[in-house]
């Protein structure tokens, strides 16, 4: 083995012995589990005879001779991982740079900011790969072939944007995606490539130039699978699994001190200090039903921020991703059709022609949502309301090769064989180009809070965000936030936070569980929040839904004060963190409607009946929305222009 | 819309009471998820109930569980086919096999799974420094070919149903395993033999697999963790010749050897030949093999017992009827160049090429 990763392994070795490599490893994985572990299985339930027989099936000479073989002596191969808390002494657990989420942009940020040298925790409701980074299939986008430019992928971000992207982030963006990508595959992501063995690409929608990377379509999850390897190898990084984020802590300043978090296995509520907070929560997609979004989507980081005085910005903008599976959202990659499939009307048309005769299914994400939705609203979709899309027309085997993922979501939740037939499909809720208004660093203006993916807007991805655009965006502003806060936090002392805040917290969730069962159920209003969302504003908006839409959050707000809770016990109480999350829904639901009625204009994927025209002269501008006095207020902030004057946008 | 009888297994640990069934309904269409089903449970009568689960589409692996006692997501279980294969009446749904149960549905995939998956060491230990501003230049197919263990998505229900496990819980097991060969498959890695090495020789490690195909039957993303394994192994003796203490090496040799000879399988050979490489002289000559065969008694005399063997047998062994055709396979498959890998992601569904082949031909005609 080379040196230097005698070093890298040798740091997580209580005893100095190497993890297996160098030698066998004997009973080692033994010493891991602890004997108190297997007690807890349900007795009776272990089926040896069954075993038994298998192997006789086979051969009498049972090949399991583990047990008389002398090995070498037991080396214990790994230390556990830390779960434990950092603490200092009997205090609170406190890291330098704390991160609350972890999908891809979380891990990416831990990983810069414990490579600059900060202690680092990282927090996460669900275990990490769980995360929903795993859903991004298509791929990452990045201007690495040498014909290719950033110039290019940055003209048509800001153009898909609608010109509401700020470009000085577009461009940092754009310009660190190459080596962004490279870094990927150095650390380990199992990239397609080409005959030549070099990277190979594919098209995406509203893209100039084939500059999308990709593996099969599990890419999300080959990165975020590849980044917990690292983390797993970082021994620095401390990871807690299972935690949910209740609130952030501000100092007597106003500077970030940490977050008051619930241990979900066992209940307990535990401040966490903190010199700097990475938010990286991720989407809010469960505000609408149907969504491709996971149901952990539930928008909390971007509430949090809200809720300490930070600004949201371009709330408004909720893409509809063009190809969902009718009824479950389920998303349909658009990789498919990067890889050419077409899509239909009821009456067999290539109804794409008619609106974006030039890149027909690869125009924008937002063009071809509205398209299919105008030929549904029309009465050329099929009687569930849906458009085919036919993948019929991708040669067998590379969609074997490349769209693996979607002939499983076709054949499971479908029963449709992509491969021989068409699939029903129609726009659905996906993705949130809005956010926690952050700086180029992650910088929100709260001192001390970061925010970088989909719960922050940088903003890159302005009135509508490009296909393979996100993975980028959560790993060069993740990488940015995580470097940013580490070095911003060198030399400072932890922040003073109060224990009052810790003791609130955990008042108002005993009261949530002691509550009896008069008010509604979590389940009921998130259903009438989802239904309502989704009609209201979505693809086509007009004021009159608009307020209909708000009265109706407001009235769910009121109700979600008293939901009726029916576990009361302390270990995975799934259904007090459910109305918890519904309240961090409420308040996304309303910033998203009140920034939609604010915006009287059509641009992105904001398109208003009753202003069907983008207006640059008095909306080239972003919405802010910021929590004064309990009700959202409104501002507006410029956006960076730097070479690109915003121009008529056809495909 | 159907009604569906559920009986789930619920464990609240703070009770102190034991584990028991609690039977409940759903109503949706047959072709919705068994999660489905019990998010309806939840959200209408009972959200107490424990279950990991979050993207519903068999991508994030939070929702593993066993239905009817077969281990499977519960998202992409459709309900109305669970309900066929329910025993009495009601879809039974309880927590995954092989790991310790915390609280109703969910289970301690920490405890069991991600110690495991650390054991192999689960990060690339390239081989060399990477080249400046570029990748690693790779084969295609040798990216493809781990994407398969790539897409393991870690919901724990190969370990659940890994059948080994149960009776040596420290076995790496199936998923573990299948991540170690998305290492040993990649080029860019520098450790393949070291890898090798430490799985071939760790008694619980690549021979500890009993071959019983349970895991690739249930595994929701087709890893197929067992071809993995597979794998691991053929690289192991046939790449790296590891000759482990575990003697998986020999056994592998002495197997291939005595169906090549016979056909079926000589019981009676099948020990004295794994203490030697496959030969039966050398399997004699070895002073190990003497102390090997001692301390094998044991399993002779229960041969001999259940009758598996007999003095009779084990001296005289018929070979097949048509042993030229073994042997002629055999050939075959050596002959090849390239060793055959079922891949999903190279060749597709078993036979799917094949269809699609005819099917155009078809179309010509």
């Amino acid at each position: 083995m080379p040196h230097r990763e005698h070093a890298a392994v040798d740091a997580y070795q209580p005893a100095g012995a190497h993890p297996g490599l160098d030698r066998p490893a004997a009973d080692s994985h033994r010493d891991e589990l602890p004997a108190s572990d297997h007690a807890v299985l349900p007795p009776g339930e272990l089926r040896n005879t069954a075993v038994r027989e298998v192997l006789c099936e086979f051969c009498i000479h049972a090949i399991h001779k583990s047990e008389r073989t002398p090995g070498p002596p037991p080396a214990r191969v790994l230390a556990g991982p830390r779960r434990g808390f950092h603490r200092i002494g009997l205090g609170m657990p406190e890291h330098d740079v704390l991160v609350i989420g972890a999908g891809l942009a979380g891990q990416r940020a831990a990983l810069a900011a414990a490579e600059a040298g900060a202690s680092v925790g990282i927090i996460s409701k669900v275990h990490p790969v769980r995360s929903h980074s795993n859903a991004a299939q298509g791929g990452i986008n990045a201007a690495l072939d040498p014909e290719d430019s950033w110039e290019s992928h940055a003209f048509d971000t800001v153009k898909g944007s609608d010109y509401l992207g700020d470009q000085d982030a577009i461009e940092i963006m754009c310009r660190e995606a190459p080596e962004e990508l490279l870094d990927l595959e150095h650390l380990g992501v199992t990239f397609h490539r080409n005959e030549e063995g070099r990277l190979g690409k594919r098209a995406f929608r509203g893209a100039s130039a084939a500059r999308t990377y990709y593996v099969a379509d599990i890419t999300g999850q080959a990165i975020l699978h590849v980044l917990y390897e690292q983390l797993m190898k970082h021994h620095e990084v401390y990871r807690y699994e299972e935690w949910f984020t209740t609130s952030l802590l501000q100092d007597d300043e106003g500077r970030i001190a940490g977050a008051v978090m619930r241990n979900i296995r066992d209940g307990t509520m535990e401040l966490f200090a903190a010199k700097a907070v990475i938010l990286a929560s991720g989407g809010n997609g469960q505000i609408y039903d149907p969504t491709t979004n996971a149901l952990i989507c539930t928008g909390d980081g971007i509430a949090m921020a809200y809720r300490i005085g930070a600004p949201l910005m371009d709330m408004e903008m909720i893409q509809y991703h063009p190809t969902t599976l009718a009824g479950l959202g389920l998303l349909i990659t658009e990789g498919a059709r990067g890889e050419g499939a077409h899509l239909y009307n009821a009456e067999g048309e290539r109804f794409m022609e008619k609106y974006a005769p030039n890149k027909m299914e690869l125009a924008s994400r937002d063009v071809v949502s509205r398209a299919e939705q105008t030929e549904i609203n029309e009465g050329r979709g099929f009687a569930d309301g849906t458009v085919a899309l036919d993948i019929t027309v991708v040669p067998r085997k590379r969609i074997h090769e490349a769209l693996r993922e979607i002939v499983n979501v076709g054949r499971d939740f479908a029963g449709v064989d992509i491969t021989r037939e068409p699939i029903h499909i129609k726009p659905g809720n996906h993705y949130v180009m809005g956010g926690v208004k952050t700086d180029i660093n992650g910088q929100t203006p709260i001192p001390g809070l970061y925010a970088a993916g989909e719960c922050a807007c940088v903003s890159v991805h302005g009135g509508n965000r490009l296909g393979a655009n996100s993975l980028l965006d959560t790993l060069v502003f993740g990488r940015r936030s995580g470097k940013h806060a580490a070095e911003s936090v060198k030399g400072m002392m932890v922040r003073e936070a109060s224990r009052a805040v810790l003791r609130d917290e955990e008042r108002m969730i005993s009261q949530i569980i002691r509550r009896d069962g008069a008010g509604r159920r979590v389940s009921e209003i998130k259903a009438e929040l989802g239904e309502t969302m989704d009609r209201y504003v979505a693809v086509f908006r007009d004021e009159a839904g608009l307020n209909t839409a708000l009265e109706t959050v407001r009235r769910l707000k009121d109700e979600a004060r008293v939901v009726s809770i029916d576990d009361k016990g302390s270990v995975f109480n799934q259904d007090v963190l459910g109305a918890l999350e519904l309240d961090f829904m409420l308040d996304n639901a309303e910033c998203i409607v009140v920034s939609a009625i604010e915006r009287r204009e059509s641009r992105g994927a904001q398109y208003r009946t009753d202003y069907p025209e983008r207006k640059d002269d008095e909306w080239l501008k972003h919405i802010d929305v910021s929590l004064d006095g309990g009700v959202p207020d409104i501002s507006y902030s410029e956006v960076t222009m730097t070479q690109w004057e915003p121009q008529e946008r056809t495909y | 819309m159907a009604e569906y009888a559920l009986r789930i297994r619920r464990f609240d640990p703070e009770s102190g009471e034991a584990a028991y069934w609690a039977d409940y309904t759903a109503e949706l269409p047959p072709e919705r998820s068994v999660l489905d089903a019990i998010l309806q449970v939840k959200d209408r009568e009972d959200a107490s109930i424990g279950i990991r689960c979050s993207c519903r589409a068999a991508i994030c692996g939070s929702c593993g569980v066993r239905i009817n006692g077969r281990s499977a997501l519960a998202c992409n279980t459709r309900i109305g086919e669970a309900a066929e294969r329910a025993r009495d009446g009601a879809i039974t749904v309880e927590p995954m096999g092989n790991m310790p149960v915390l609280k109703d549905l969910i289970t301690d995939m920490e405890a069991v799974h991600w110690k495991k998956v650390r054991r192999v060491v689960p990060w690339l230990i390239p081989a060399e420094d990477p080249p400046e501003g570029q990748e690693y230049i790779v084969p295609a197919e040798a990216m493809l070919d781990v994407t398969q263990a790539m897409a393991c998505i870690h919901c724990g229900v190969c370990v659940s149903a890994c059948l080994s496990l149960e009776v040596d819980p420290d076995f790496i097991g199936p998923a573990a395993l299948a991540k170690a060969y998305r290492f040993v498959g990649d080029p860019r890695d520098g450790e393949q033999d070291a890898r090798l090495q430490d799985l071939a020789e760790d008694p619980h490690g690549i021979y500890d697999c009993t071959h019983c195909f349970a895991c690739v039957e249930v595994c929701p993303k087709d890893v197929a963790p067992m071809n993995q394994i597979m794998r691991l192994r053929r690289r192991a003796t046939e790449d790296f010749e590891i000759k482990d203490q575990n003697n998986g090496y020999g056994h592998e040799k002495a197997f291939v050897n005595i169906i090549e000879k016979w056909g079926t399988l000589h019981e009676a050979q099948l020990l004295p030949r794994s203490f030697g490489d496959g030969s039966l002289v050398k399997g004699q000559l070895r002073p190990s093999g003497a102390k090997q065969l001692t301390e094998n008694l044991p399993t002779i005399v229960s041969g001999l017992r259940s009758r598996k063997v007999s003095p009779r047998k084990a001296l005289i062994h018929p070979k097949l009827p048509d042993q030229k055709q073994v042997r002629r396979i055999i050939k075959e498959i050596e002959s090849k160049d390239e060793r055959l890998e079922l891949n999903l992601y190279i060749v597709g569904e078993m036979g799917a090429e094949e269809e699609g082949v005819m099917a155009e031909g078809g179309l010509e005609n």
